[in-house]
């Protein structure tokens, strides 16, 4: 916060614009951090559009390890003129702004209480490299180096990872050593290097790794066994699938045949995903689709066959911005309540929350279990800025006396010892009926079907077996609330409120019950991980007469689902919404919570 | 096939095929369709074919949408699995069952509106992936189920039961799926099982999306105006007690066998289809002339039929996928996970 940053403890951003390869640069420079053993974020802000358009990278230097979106920046690396006179304003007084001093100072770049620097980047790339390309490519690894020098960015660790990259190309990793060099050099020559705030080596990152929500849910859905993966290409979801090809590349291609333990289809729409996950569900595979909102309201019909049906299937809803086109390079998590009640009829769904790409890892690897042990499509309701933002996250880790959670299912030799298979009766009083795979033979055939159906599968419109059968249904869901992930929670001694949340929201609530604490406002803290609630949920929030619900969409749809399916009052509930579609910050949430409190003492 | 629901019993002296099996072991539920709605014929040369094929039936897997036709799959192979769908999406929960269970024969029972409208995109790719199934379209240029909306097949010309005319041009789903690549494209009448039947049963034994359209009239509402008969008439001209809706039972239509390459048959509503059957000489391996010949029967006011058009060395959608062997629904666990040692060095690769 404001006037505390100092070593390890501060935040930088590049503004620059997309397309022109700063985004390696970005990620070199976060990287470098990290290996450096220091805690750090990194938060792409990024247009929807291919090239041209300013793009921002907000770098978080956390020496006690805070994960969430920085509330300010002490310097602004400011290389794209279009946004000069919004990126001059973002830098805190008393912090720094570097700008391209190729040409002549930009007067939108006057402020008073910072302090510019300039450095000619332009013309040392130009005078130093041939061709176009490289000029503006390389004009990035000169901006890397300058912050080296100005942040104090241990140079061996950068050669090393340029080195690891480039090391078979001699002649691009020489460039790169070159333009670093320009923007180090610089620097040192010119400037007072490091500045106050800087870095210095620290111990903090060893169980670390950095990666993001959809490589890891990817990760999750190979190491769950899932051999069917559909979808429709859509942002932020996209990287998913294309990573899980990769890790299946990697893992499940026979050495000998070169074919394949797998099969992705990219599918003429989200329709047609959502039907070949159902399928595939259906056959027995463990299948998956990803795909955001837009994606999930085309999904709709089939995901109300799929429960009515008692068909396992997982969706991975990375969220955005909608309508339509929307804002789909923004975050935001406003499709909580269209995924519990997701498609027609009486319906309702099983959802996971991660709130980091370790959860996205585990908590995949649930979905699956839950999908196959409830015999129902399940959520895993990530985000853009989970999905496609690098994270700080322990290590994932790896039982191998893992075996998946199959559920009910009879082979032939189960059939041979009962006397007639009736597909959807409840046996055990869970709701959960036991299934049979297609080709299994004996008596084990039956028809799937959305009309009407009764506990054997067949055919009818009674409405007593109707009812019956959506009763069944609810009966299971409810059941599942001590099987989804538990709510993590914490109390402060004395806490007057209590915080929930959800999902991404985590990192800066977290943040903010220290900051409200050290301000002598204690609080207790819950964050949902799964729907249905489970008791502990309930719990939490009756031993609390007042709580804030902290979520990231415009009409509180997580604070409407505990009132519905809890019954808890929503005057007992304050919302604080942030739905600008960019990642949330501390201060967001303590300066909300501050305001209420002193409107309405607790 | 019938309306009529038969008693369970076997008849001693019924013909049983290499697996042992009778003809009524490949029968289903009791049919719920009009009586003599073309898809029941379908539904009888589809139990022939499996029977004369002797599919084990545990092992196939029948698959529909939604419509009057889409019902076809539980009126026969009782011992396999169905999956009665949603509308017009057929192909793609074809496509995942088949993705995860190559082993198992798919049989997919769809109408013209089922595909050809609300399921054309599903259609085209599932052709394009070159699923492994068998895809019958049951065509009656309505849709039946939502009581006789025409449906994109429709003549122009043909007349609704309201008597509006249709006057956009039809979706030829034959010239669709030649245009597609479809491997093997043929064309028969519901009521023409000597063609049908050795129709489904080479579709079947395709490798590769093998589709079948098959002209199947719908006794409801292929009625027309003039008619005293027709729907609309008798509902016009009925005094009601309490509002209900009227069917006149009708026959099955069936064409003898005449051995005449163009045959006129006579549907419900007095229209008449005029079929021509491939000649000896046709080559259907060759799909421009397949297209040329579909074109020059409509030209004709004729109905192409036959096999048309087959491609045997196509790739299917495994060979695309470059999937091993064995389903991946049989694939153990341990083949899939790659375990805790593989993850600890992954990690090390995002430090
Ligand atoms: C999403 C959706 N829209 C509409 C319907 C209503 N509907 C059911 S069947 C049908 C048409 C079926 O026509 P066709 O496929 O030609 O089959 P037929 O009944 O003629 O055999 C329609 C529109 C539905 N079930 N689902
Ligand atoms: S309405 Fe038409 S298509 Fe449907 S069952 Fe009756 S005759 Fe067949």
């Amino acid at each position: 916060m404001s006037g505390k940053s100092g070593i390890n403890d501060f935040a930088f951003k590049m503004g620059t614009v997309n397309g022109t390869g700063s985004a390696s640069a970005n990620g070199l420079l976060m990287q470098a951090i990290f290996r450096m053993g220091i805690p750090v974020t990194g938060k792409n802000i990024f247009p929807s559009n291919i090239q041209g358009l300013p793009t921002w990278y907000e770098i978080r230097v956390s020496k006690d390890g805070y994960t969430a979106r920085p509330s300010e920046v002490d310097l602004v690396v400011a290389l794209n003129p279009a946004t000069y006179a919004k990126d001059v304003k973002t830098v805190r007084p008393g912090g720094y702004l570097v700008y391209d001093s190729t040409w002549p100072m930009d007067p939108d770049l006057v402020r008073e209480g910072i302090t510019i620097l300039g450095i000619p980047f332009g013309r040392m790339c130009v005078e130093t490299f041939e061709k176009d390309r490289d000029r503006t490519l390389l004009r990035n690894i000169a901006y890397a180096g300058a912050l080296a020098a100005l942040l104090k960015i241990d140079t061996a660790v950068i050669e090393a990872m340029l080195t690891e990259k480039f090391g078979k190309k001699p002649k691009l990793l020489a460039a790169n050593h070159t333009a670093f060099k320009l923007g180090y050099d610089y620097a040192m020559a010119h400037f007072q290097c490091p500045l106050p705030f800087h870095l210095e080596p620290m111990d903090r990152t060893g169980d670390s790794i950095l990666i993001d929500g959809n490589t890891a849910a990817a990760l999750g859905a190979v190491y769950a066994g899932a051999t069917v993966g559909a979808w429709y290409p859509i942002t932020p979801a996209t990287a998913l699938m294309e990573q899980f090809k990769g890790f299946c590349e990697k893992y499940r291609v026979d050495k000998e045949t070169g074919l394949h333990k797998y099969a992705i289809l990219q599918a003429e729409d989200e329709l047609a995903a959502a039907g070949i996950i159902i399928g595939a569900g259906w056959a027995g595979a463990r299948a998956f689709t990803n795909t955001s909102g837009p994606g999930i309201s085309l999904m709709q019909e089939f995901i109300g066959l799929a429960y009515y049906t008692d068909i396992p299937a997982v969706f991975i809803d990375v969220q955005r911005c909608g309508p339509a086109t929307g804002m789909p390079t923004r975050t935001q998590q406003a499709d909580l309540l269209s995924l519990a009640y997701a498609s027609h009829g009486d319906t309702k769904h099983l959802i996971v929350f991660p709130a980091d790409p370790r959860e996205c890892f585990e908590m995949t690897v649930q979905a699956f279990d839950l999908a196959e042990r409830f015999q129902t499509p399940v959520f895993v309701a990530s985000d853009l800025d989970i999905g496609m933002n690098d994270w700080m996250v322990k290590r994932f880790e790896w039982d191998d006396s893992y075996r998946p959670d199959r559920g009910k299912v009879l082979d032939a030799a189960d059939l041979e010892k009962i006397q007639r298979f009736s597909r959807y009766l409840d046996v055990d009083g869970d709701g959960i009926a036991a299934r049979t795979l297609p080709g299994v033979g004996g008596k084990g055939a039956y028809f799937v079907r959305g009309s009407g159906h009764d506990k054997h599968g067949q055919y009818t419109e009674d409405s007593d077996a109707y009812q019956e059968l959506v009763d069944r249904l609810k009966r299971k869901f409810e059941g599942a609330a001590e099987h989804v992930p538990a709510p993590i929670i914490s109390h402060q001694p004395g806490a007057e409120v209590g915080l929930v949340t959800i999902g991404g929201c985590e990192a800066a609530v977290h943040e903010a019950a220290d900051i409200l604490r050290a301000e002598g406002i204690h609080t207790d803290y819950m964050r949902i991980r799964g729907f249905p609630f489970s008791e502990e949920v309930r719990k939490f929030l009756g031993r609390h007469e007042h709580t804030f619900v902290i979520e990231q969409n415009r009409d509180a749809q997580l604070r409407s689902l505990v009132q519905i399916e809890l019954g808890v009052a929503r005057d007992a509930m304050t919302p604080i919404l942030d739905y600008s579609g960019m990642p949330l910050t501390a201060a967001t949430v303590v300066n909300a919570v501050k305001t209420h409190l002193a409107e309405v003492p607790a | 096939m019938t309306s009529i629901a038969k008693p369970p019993v076997k008849h001693p002296t019924a013909r049983t095929n290499g697996r042992g099996l009778t003809l009524r072991d490949y029968e289903g539920a009791m049919s719920t369709l009009c009586a003599g709605c073309g898809h029941d014929s379908v539904t009888a040369a589809l139990v022939q074919a499996a029977w004369e094929l002797e599919i084990e039936p545990h092992r196939a897997a029948k698959m529909s949408g939604i419509g009057c036709s889409s019902k076809t799959t539980a009126y026969f192979m009782k011992q396999s699995h169905g999956f009665n769908s949603v509308h017009g999406r057929m192909p793609s929960v074809t496509s995942g069952a088949a993705a995860a269970n190559k082993g198992l024969t798919y049989i997919g029972i769809s109408g013209d509106g089922d595909s050809l409208s609300i399921g054309l995109g599903q259609l085209s790719h599932a052709i394009r992936r070159n699923v492994n199934m068998l895809y019958v379209i049951e065509n009656n240029g309505v849709y039946g189920l939502t009581k006789g909306q025409f449906s994109a097949s429709a003549d122009i010309g043909s007349t609704s039961k309201k008597g509006e005319a249709n006057e956009q041009a039809p979706i030829d789903p034959v010239l669709l799926a030649l245009t597609l690549g479809c491997t093997f494209v043929a064309r028969s009448f519901s009521g023409d099982k000597q063609q049908l039947v050795p129709i489904l049963k080479a579709a079947i034994a395709h490798k590769g999306l093998a589709l079948v359209d098959v002209i199947s009239p719908c006794v409801s509402f292929n009625d027309h105006e003039g008619s005293t008969k027709s729907y609309a008439y008798t509902r016009e001209h009925e005094v009601e007690a309490v509002h209900a809706d009227f069917i006149p039972l009708k026959r099955e239509i069936t064409v003898p066998e005449t051995g005449e390459e163009v045959r006129v048959v006579e549907m419900h509503d007095g229209a008449r289809v005029r079929l021509r059957s491939t000649a000896t000489d046709y080559d259907p391996t060759n799909r421009e002339s397949a297209y040329a010949h579909v074109r020059a029967c409509q030209a004709r006011h004729e109905i192409a039929t036959g096999l048309l058009f087959v491609d045997e060395n196509g790739r299917d959608m495994h060979d695309y996928l470059k999937t091993v062997p064995t389903p991946l629904v049989d694939l153990p666990f341990e083949a899939l996970c790659p375990g805790k040692d593989a993850l600890g060095k992954l990690m090390d690769r995002y430090r």
